[in-house]
């Protein structure tokens, strides 16, 4: 039986300014076992960055609020804690990655001062000891001649390699959790290939577990057992990868996996695309957010907001149709394509 | 054969550096773009990749001579463009025009979009105030959005609406080719689909020419007839899509295609992980720029310069070892 580390439940993270609240996260829950990796996907503005920054309650306060729901980690209620509790899980127990390595990390101080700043924080040891652990995280991370790189500035490094040394400063105090918001986005393809393969080995090697949060599904076929399918502050689906690749249940999560350019697209025909654009969050959305956009949209989907409910072991998906025809008629059109492939 | 619509023969730009003495001419330059030959044959698309920092977007700026090259030849329909005069040059840009990256700050935020649209119509005196006019609704008609958009300011679009505002504005002059710069890189996948879609339709319906750049190697492929593949100011690989995604003849093309992410979780496919990133271009290695991180390099690749040779039927590689492999 997997122990589990981290259980949301109904999370509810709104915006206020002025006479307008925007419902960034609506009702998020999920939960997540020790060493699991669980990918968050979505569009922009879907409310996966918030629902991991509040996780760590970094969400500014004014103008954000976490209104409703629960976070436990390990038990605790992460929501309930004191500031000063708080801090000590912050970088100890729970780290974070951000997407733009050049504007996450403090240009006035050496990559070797901000390592060992965050492991002084949390661990009583001498600046010797810390630097000492400070050269060997640097040389887990894969970076070359890690005793003279530790004294210099983040200018001096290039994009992965600045990565690298967030993701030094992420572990240095062997967290129980990770949290990686599009950590390869900002890098090009063969520096992703690096780091993710960076991440995959050494959590093996600190039993991490990561929420991985990315808008390009290949990097979650790449890195996680679990996917979260977001879509204006709501989770329109969840499972395993292979769940949601093989069997999406979503029509979003179609829209999603079609609109993907992969080596089996045709050159000639038009791409698939979902069409219009997501809600205005600021407004009251009446029934199920993505309604509008919706290719099998009834009536219903406009005036009542579907649960999530249980298809198939641990896949959970929130749609009022659950028939089979509507399957069918995203098979049809695979098969049509693949004939016209031929 | 067709004639290339454009042709760039041995283009090259270096960019001097600072001189850390005072008053003194430096002597070190970056070489962004050293030495790059390629044909545009009308209506294709040719597709441009590589890592940043390989000179993907100096070579774009090159070619509409928006700088100046150090060296080298951009022939437009047989006319060369580098050392044309303002006024001449002006006249032809009307037929190479760009499209940016990033579209949150290639669009003035002070200017709404009908003056946006109108205003490449004003820079070369086409047509007057009505028949501007007349012009920019159709071509917001084109790109898919309405006249209503016209009296709106940019910061009203998301970015996928703002990115078609500035292919409107490209192609308001009816240009033959049009250079696109990362045209879909900040964009969502969603978004970058209809945006693709947008641009293919528009090839076809107004026969324009695309000069692609892109680090996605999955949106190159869609898109482009042929690609060409830079490293650090050189191409390396060149060919149609098909050569180079099916059989890539350079160690480096090999490694880019195989950090493309998984298509599936099934999938278990071999990588061939480059170890760290590109060098700089003030200082290039010596001999081939790429045998530092390349998993075949020899005690050759660390002299001798490989040579652009073509391997079959216009499929061009430079490296040592083709033969071997």
């Amino acid at each position: 039986m997997p122990e589990e580390l981290l259980r949301v439940e109904n999370l509810q993270v709104e915006f206020r300014s002025g006479l307008t609240t925007t419902k960034a996260v609506n009702g998020v829950s999920f939960t997540l076992n020790k060493k699991e990796n669980i990918g968050i996907v979505g569009e922009s503005g879907s409310g996966k960055s918030v629902t991991a920054t509040s996780l760590l309650r970094l969400i500014p306060e004014p103008p954000g609020i976490i209104s409703d729901g629960n976070i436990f980690f390990e038990e605790k209620d992460l929501l309930k804690l004191s500031k000063k509790e708080m801090r000590a899980i912050r970088g100890n127990e729970i780290s974070m990655i951000f997407q733009d390595p050049s504007t996450s990390l403090n240009p006035v101080y050496t990559v070797g001062n901000q390592i060992i700043e965050s492991i002084r924080t949390h661990e009583k040891i001498s600046k010797k000891e810390a630097k000492q652990k400070a050269i060997k995280m640097l040389e887990l991370v894969g970076i070359p001649s890690p005793e003279k790189r530790i004294n210099m500035y983040p200018h001096e490094f290039s994009g992965g390699m600045r990565q690298r040394v967030m993701i030094a400063i992420a572990l240095a105090c062997n967290p129980k959790l990770l949290i990686a918001d599009e950590p390869t986005t900002a890098l090009d393809v063969t520096v992703q290939a690096q780091i993710l393969d960076l991440m995959k080995n050494l959590q093996d090697e600190f039993n991490t577990a990561i929420i991985m949060i990315t808008h390009d599904l290949g990097v979650v076929w790449e890195t996680c057992d679990k996917v979260l399918v977001m879509y204006a502050g709501n989770v329109v689906e969840s499972g395993t990868v292979e769940q949601i690749h093989d069997n999406p249940m979503h029509p979003y999560t179609w829209g999603l996996l079609d609109s993907q350019i992969t080596e089996s697209v045709n050159n000639d025909e038009p791409l698939p695309t979902i069409p219009g654009s997501p809600p205005d969050l600021s407004q009251e959305v009446r029934g199920c957010p993505f309604a509008a956009r919706c290719p099998f949209a009834q009536d219903i989907c406009f005036s009542k907001k579907p649960e999530m409910v249980e298809t198939e072991d641990n896949h959970y998906v929130s749609c009022h149709f659950q028939t089979k025809d509507k399957r069918l008629d995203r098979k049809e059109q695979q098969n049509d394509r693949a004939i016209v492939k031929g | 054969m067709t004639e290339p619509l454009l042709k760039v023969r041995n283009l090259k730009k270096h960019f001097p550096m600072e001189s850390p003495i005072p008053f003194k001419k430096s002597t070190q330059s970056v070489k962004a773009v050293d030495g790059v030959s390629f044909d545009v044959f009308p209506g294709e698309t040719l597709g441009i990749v590589g890592e940043s920092g390989c000179g993907k977007s100096t070579m774009a700026r090159l070619v509409n001579q928006l700088i100046t090259p150090t060296e080298g030849v951009v022939e437009f329909k047989g006319k060369n463009l580098v050392g044309m005069k303002a006024e001449e040059l002006r006249n032809s840009r009307k037929s190479v025009q760009m499209v940016f990256q990033d579209p949150f700050a290639s669009l003035d935020p002070r200017k709404t979009v009908g003056q946006l649209i109108v205003e490449p119509l004003e820079i070369h005196k086409i047509g007057d105030k009505q028949s501007r006019k007349q012009r920019m609704i159709e071509l917001l008609e084109v790109v898919g959005l309405s006249s209503y958009h016209a009296d709106r300011y940019a910061h009203e679009f998301s970015g996928g609406q703002r990115q078609r505002i500035n292919i409107a504005r490209a192609l308001a002059l009816n240009p033959d080719v049009v250079i696109c710069d990362e045209p879909v890189s900040a964009l969502d996948v969603s978004v970058q689909a209809q945006v693709i879609n947008l641009l293919k339709q528009l090839q076809r319906d107004f026969d324009l020419t695309y000069i692609f750049i892109s680090h996605d190697l999955n949106v190159v492929r869609y898109m482009c007839d042929r690609i060409a593949v830079m490293y650090l100011g050189k191409i390396v690989e060149m060919g149609t899509y098909q050569e180079i995604y099916e059989k890539p003849k350079h160690p480096y093309t090999k490694a880019l295609l195989s950090a493309i992410p998984k298509e599936s979780p099934h999938d278990k496919k071999e990588r061939v992980i480059l170890n760290g990133s590109v060098p700089s271009p003030i200082n290039p290695p010596s001999g081939c720029h790429f045998h530092k991180r390349c998993p075949v390099a020899m005690e050759m690749c660390k002299t001798k310069v490989p040579e652009l040779i073509d391997v079959e039927n216009g499929h061009l590689a430079s490296c040592h070892f083709i033969d071997k492999q």
